[in-house]
Parts: structure tokens; C-alpha cells; sequence
């Protein structure tokens, strides 16, 4: 894959946790930015006509995106099944809940084993092709689940979703954090899972692996070159946003005690990346900001008008058409004149 | 017994007909531009629906004849307008802008004829069927089958004698060198462009006279027509060809056996070509971009 556009590739980003200037103690401006509003989300967010319940599904939605960007944008391979993998690992909490035991804890690993798992073993196959061709294949491998959940009756609930299942509250110790009925505990629960999620996801970024992902995606050839193993990186880089993103799909079913075989549907995919791109597919937080701004958005306009898809088609085109960096990313080019 | 076969094999047929002519369509623009068009199911759509429109007016043969046109000509605007602009940037820009288009036709397909399936009525000599025995094979699927074959016979033979084909065979090899020697690039990706919808509106066409007309008609077939071109091969229009009759048959025979395991057979096909030949049947070695 030639890595020609829009002269962005030419500057290799830093992958720290954040752009921007670094604030206190090196942590960068954005992430301290970042971290105080989502951190105060309950509070300033009833008071513009928002509720907790869409501060969770940005969070998830965030969290998915990340780890796509993961992919996308640190390590320059295009998935768009990623929808696949979140949905899997809705089903594998939803099931875990509705059969097995009742667990959050439980729930939760069962649904990112599940999603992750497979996604690394189909992703052994995905990382034999690059550019356009990994994207098919991504599209095409993820559509297997869809139907699987979707024709399996018995039991996923095919067409009409899993249901029948509840988020139960978790105990640590002694203590009982009731996350079944109170959503704002919920939400900080979401938002636990979410710090050590991205957090890992820092951490790996900046690390000799993370750099290697990033010299794969400024060029493939010359990694290559370098004696870089570049199948097993992207594969790896693959099995880590699977593993991710089936963290979210897991929250997921909990935050809708409810899982349907659209989470895992390549319409979502392809909604997980414009996402990214919105945001800023090649900073750290833009995937999160992009989400926010989808799920607002979607939120919105699906209230005032049946035509939403036009609406979001034409999003799509928009953000393609004139703001192809996404909003991070013109703000970190900006500041960088 | 007999007779189940036939008739799983004759509906994998017109089935791997239809792979076909999507896959064909998608394989010409992604060879040319390397754009996946999202938008190819939603165009098939559009050209079911413009025929449905045409048929009081000027019957079931001029529809079947005008109705692809006039979708390929959109197409040519559309790529004008829209898909050219995001031709030298990275593939993931040309993936969301067909993906946001296949968003916006599909809703105003179901704004302007609604979200319930529409019946097209065929002309009465095609809708009989051969026997009592053979009831299940009708005129209609036959006439279906000619078409197609025809029609991609057509395409090959355009793209081996004519001089736009030859232009568009050569800029799938090297664009820059065909650019070099004068040749319109952006006219010729525009036409290429056009010539892979109108295949999206002629398949729309037969398959409203078929199964009806429903906004999403054009879904289904996507999947396979991605996967006809991985297994045929990278860049291979022949190995398209081949992809989707491969995967077509396969899907029938199934049936036959397994009907459940329908869909999931066409993707054991991508697994085991990606695991055993990566580069498809009949790509070549190196084209692995």
C-alpha cells in the first residue's frame, strides 16, 4: 500500500498518550482535558439536556473506536468488521448472563475472550493482505458472525437480539457496588473499565512495540528491510483491537441488558471508522471525541426524523469531503504552524 | 429426488449468475481505482426501481434496456462529483464517502417507494414455466441466464477488442504509464466507473423481475461479490468470473446437502484459498497491495 495522503503521512505523529503541550507531571494537555470532563459527566451533563445512560454509550462507543484506531490509525491497516467483534463480545457477556451464571465479572471476561479469541485466529488469515483487500476481508470474515447470531434461533434470539438478561451488581469484598439500577455507578463502572483499557493502550503504544507498529504504517517496505516481522505486528496490532473493542461490545450489553445481531452488522463497522476518521484517526483521544459526536448526533436527529440514514450518509460524505483530518487532527496541525 | 436437485442447482445458478455480475461490477472499479464501492448493491436497487417506473411507460423490454443506462449515467455523475476527489488519498477516505452513499440511496429508495416489497411484472411468454414436472424452471430464468451470459461475454469482448476496453485493461496494469502516453485518465476512470454500475443496474433489473423490489435487494449479494473477487484474484477479471461461479455452484450444491450451511460455505472457500493461495486463484504473484 502506498501511504500517499493529504501530506499527513509525511509527519510521523508521536504516538504519546496525547498531542498537545504536555501539562503537569508530562501528562499531556488533552488527556488532563479529556479525563476532568468525562470524569464530571454526570454532573454537567443533565444540565444541557443530556443523561448518564448517553455518557455510557459514548464511553463504549469511544472505547471501540480506540481500539480500532489502534489498527487504523497507529498501525495503518484498514479493518472494517470491527463491528464483528464488538458484537461478539455483546453475545459473550449477554450469553454468560442469560445461561451461565450470574456474573458482571464473569460476563465480562467470557465477552472479550470471545471477541478477542477469534478475532486472532481469523486475524492469522486477514494479515496475508494489505490496503484495500485486508478491508474486503475484514467485511467479509465479520459477516460470518452476524449470521451465525442472526440464524442461530435457539440460542441467540436471531433477528430480535438476545434478551432475558440483567447487569447484576459486583461485590468486591464486603462492599456491594450496585451497578444493576443505579446508572451512574454504572457509568463510573463503564468508565473504570475504560481507564484500564486505554490506559493499556497508551502503554503499549509507547513501548519498542508500538513504535514498530508505527514504522509499519510510515513504511511497510522498509520496516520490512529493517528485518521487522511486519505479518505478525499487524496480526498482533489486530488481535489487540479485537480484544479491545470486545471489551466494549461487553459493556455494551450491559449498559441495554440487551444484545442483537446489528452490533456485529458491517453497517456498524463501517460507522465504528467514520468515528475514528471524525475524531482524528491518527491522535490518541479522536476516536473518543468522533464517538461523541456520532452518538449525540445520532441521538438527535433519529428523535426529530425518520430519513436519519440520509442524514448519516451524508455525514459521511461531508467529513470525507471536507474535513478528512477529523477534529483533533486539525486542531494538533494547527497548533503545530 | 431428481427433481430437488435440478432445482437447487438451477436456483444456484441464477444465484452465481447474479455473484457474477456484482462481483464484476465492484472487481472493473476496484482494478481501475482501487475503490470498493459499498454503494454497488444500492445502484443494483435503483436500477430495479427505475424499471419499475419505466415499465407502464415503455414496457418490460425497453425498461430492461433504459433502466441500466440511465443508472450507469448517474454513476458517471456521481464519480464526477464525488468518488474522483478521493482517488489519491488513503482507501480508507473512498471506503466511507461509497459507504455514506450507499447510506443515502438506500433511504431515499425506501422515502420514495416505500419500505415494503413492490412486485415488477414480466412480460406472460417468460413467466411460464417448461413443464409440470419442470415448473420451477420458467422462461424468465432462462431469459435471466442468456442475459447474463451475454451480457458478460459483452464485457470481455469489450475490454479485449474495443479501444476503451484495451485502455481500461492497460490502466489497471500501470495508470501512470497510460497517463503518460496521453490517454484521458480521469474520462477513462469515469467510464470505467459507469460501465461497473450499469452491470449493478442490469443485474437490478433481473431481479426485480425475479424476487420483486425491496430497498435492500442489493445487500445480500455484496458479501459474495467481495468474496468472488478474493478467491478469483487480485486484479484478475477472469479470476472474478471464475470466484463467483466457484462460489455460486458451491452455495447450490450445498443446499442440496446442507441448506443451513448455505452461507457459511462461501466463506470456508475464502478461508481455505487465503490459507492455501493467498493470492487468489488466478492473481498474480506480487500484486499483494
Amino acid at each position: 500500500m502506498s501511504s500517499t495522503d493529504l501530506g499527513a503521512a509525511a509527519k510521523p505523529a508521536v504516538p504519546s498518550a496525547a498531542g498537545g503541550r504536555g501539562g503537569a507531571a508530562g501528562i499531556p494537555f488533552t488527556t488532563i482535558i479529556v479525563w476532568a470532563l468525562l470524569l464530571s459527566a454526570p454532573i454537567w451533563l443533565p444540565l444541557i439536556g443530556g443523561y448518564t445512560a448517553l455518557a455510557s454509550r459514548v464511553v463504549v462507543m469511544g472505547l471501540v473506536a480506540m481500539a480500532l484506531n489502534f489498527l487504523l490509525g497507529f498501525t495503518g491497516q484498514m479493518s472494517f468488521g470491527h463491528a464483528a467483534y464488538f458484537g461478539l463480545g455483546a453475545y459473550g457477556a449477554g450469553l454468560t448472563l442469560r445461561y451461565v451464571a450470574n456474573s458482571t465479572g464473569l460476563a465480562m471476561i467470557d465477552g472479550i475472550l470471545l471477541g478477542g479469541v477469534l478475532g486472532t485466529i481469523l486475524g492469522a488469515l486477514i494479515c496475508k493482505r494489505r490496503g484495500v483487500y485486508f478491508a474486503m476481508i475484514t467485511i467479509a470474515f465479520g459477516q460470518i458472525f452476524y449470521y451465525i447470531a442472526y440464524s442461530w434461533d435457539g440460542l441467540t434470539g436471531g433477528f430480535d437480539g438476545l434478551r432475558g438478561f440483567t447487569r447484576q451488581p459486583i461485590g468486591i469484598g464486603p462492599l456491594v457496588i450496585d451497578i444493576q439500577n443505579n446508572g451512574t455507578l454504572f457509568y463510573y463502572f463503564v468508565l473504570a473499565v475504560f481507564a484500564l483499557a486505554t490506559g493499556i493502550m497508551a502503554l503499549l503504544l509507547r513501548s519498542p512495540f508500538g513504535r514498530t507498529l508505527l514504522a509499519i504504517r510510515e513504511n511497510e517496505r522498509r520496516a520490512r528491510f529493517l528485518g521487522i516481522a511486519v505479518d505478525r505486528h499487524i496480526w498482533l496490532s489486530f488481535s489487540i483491537a479485537c480484544f479491545f473493542a470486545s471489551t466494549a461490545g461487553a459493556l455494551f450489553a450491559l449498559l441495554n441488558n440487551f444484545a442483537d445481531p446489528t452490533s456485529m452488522h458491517y453497517t456498524l463497522s463501517g460507522i465504528i471508522v467514520i468515528m475514528v476518521v471524525m475524531g482524528g484517526m491518527r491522535t490518541f483521544w479522536g476516536p473518543l471525541i468522533g464517538a461523541a459526536i456520532y452518538v449525540v448526533l445520532q441521538d438527535y436527529i433519529s428523535s426529530i426524523t425518520v430519513n436519519w440514514m440520509s442524514f448519516i450518509g451524508l455525514l459521511f460524505v461531508l467529513v470525507v469531503m471536507f474535513f478528512p483530518r477529523g477534529l483533533l487532527g486539525m486542531i494538533k496541525a494547527r497548533s503545530a504552524q | 429426488m431428481l427433481q430437488l436437485v435440478l432445482f437447487n442447482v438451477t436456483n444456484g445458478l441464477i444465484i452465481g449468475a447474479f455473484f457474477v455480475l456484482m462481483a464484476l461490477g465492484v472487481a472493473m472499479i476496484l482494478n481501475l481505482s482501487n475503490v470498493i464501492n459499498f454503494a454497488h448493491g444500492n445502484f443494483l436497487a435503483l436500477g430495479g426501481y427505475l424499471a419499475y417506473m419505466l415499465v407502464p411507460s415503455i414496457g418490460f423490454w425497453g425498461a430492461l434496456i433504459v433502466a441500466p443506462l440511465l443508472v450507469a449515467a448517474l454513476g458517471f455523475i456521481v464519480e464526477r462529483l464525488m468518488v474522483r476527489r478521493v482517488y489519491n488519498r488513503d482507501p480508507v477516505y473512498s471506503l466511507l464517502l461509497t459507504f455514506g452513499l450507499a447510506f443515502i440511496i438506500q433511504d431515499v429508495c425506501r422515502y420514495i417507494w416505500g419500505v415494503s416489497g413492490l412486485p415488477m411484472t414480466i412480460p406472460d411468454s417468460l413467466s411460464q414455466g417448461l413443464s409440470s414436472d419442470l415448473f420451477f424452471i420458467t422462461g424468465y430464468r432462462i431469459f435471466m441466464m442468456a442475459i447474463v451470459i451475454v451480457s458478460v461475454t459483452g464485457l470481455f469482448l469489450f475490454l479485449r477488442y474495443t479501444r476503451l476496453g484495451t485502455r481500461i485493461r492497460a490502466g489497471t496494469l500501470d495508470l501512470d504509464t497510460v497517463a503518460a502516453l496521453g490517454i484521458n485518465v480521469r474520462l477513462l476512470r469515469s467510464l470505467n466507473f459507469a460501465v461497473g454500475i450499469y452491470l449493478a443496474g442490469l443485474a437490478g433489473v433481473l431481479a426485480a423481475g425475479q424476487i420483486g423490489l425491496n430497498p435492500n435487494m442489493g445487500d445480500d449479494l455484496m458479501m459474495p461479490a467481495f468474496i468472488a473477487i478474493i478467491v478469483g484474484g487480485v486484479g484478475s477479471l477472469t479470476g472474478t468470473l471464475l470466484g463467483g461461479l466457484l462460489i455460486g455452484v458451491a452455495s447450490a450444491l450445498t443446499t442440496v446437502v446442507m441448506p443451513s450451511a448455505q452461507e457459511a460455505v462461501i466463506y470456508v472457500i475464502m478461508a481455505i484459498v487465503l490459507l492455501t493461495r493467498p493470492r487468489g486463484l488466478m492473481g498474480e504473484e506480487g500484486m499483494l497491495t
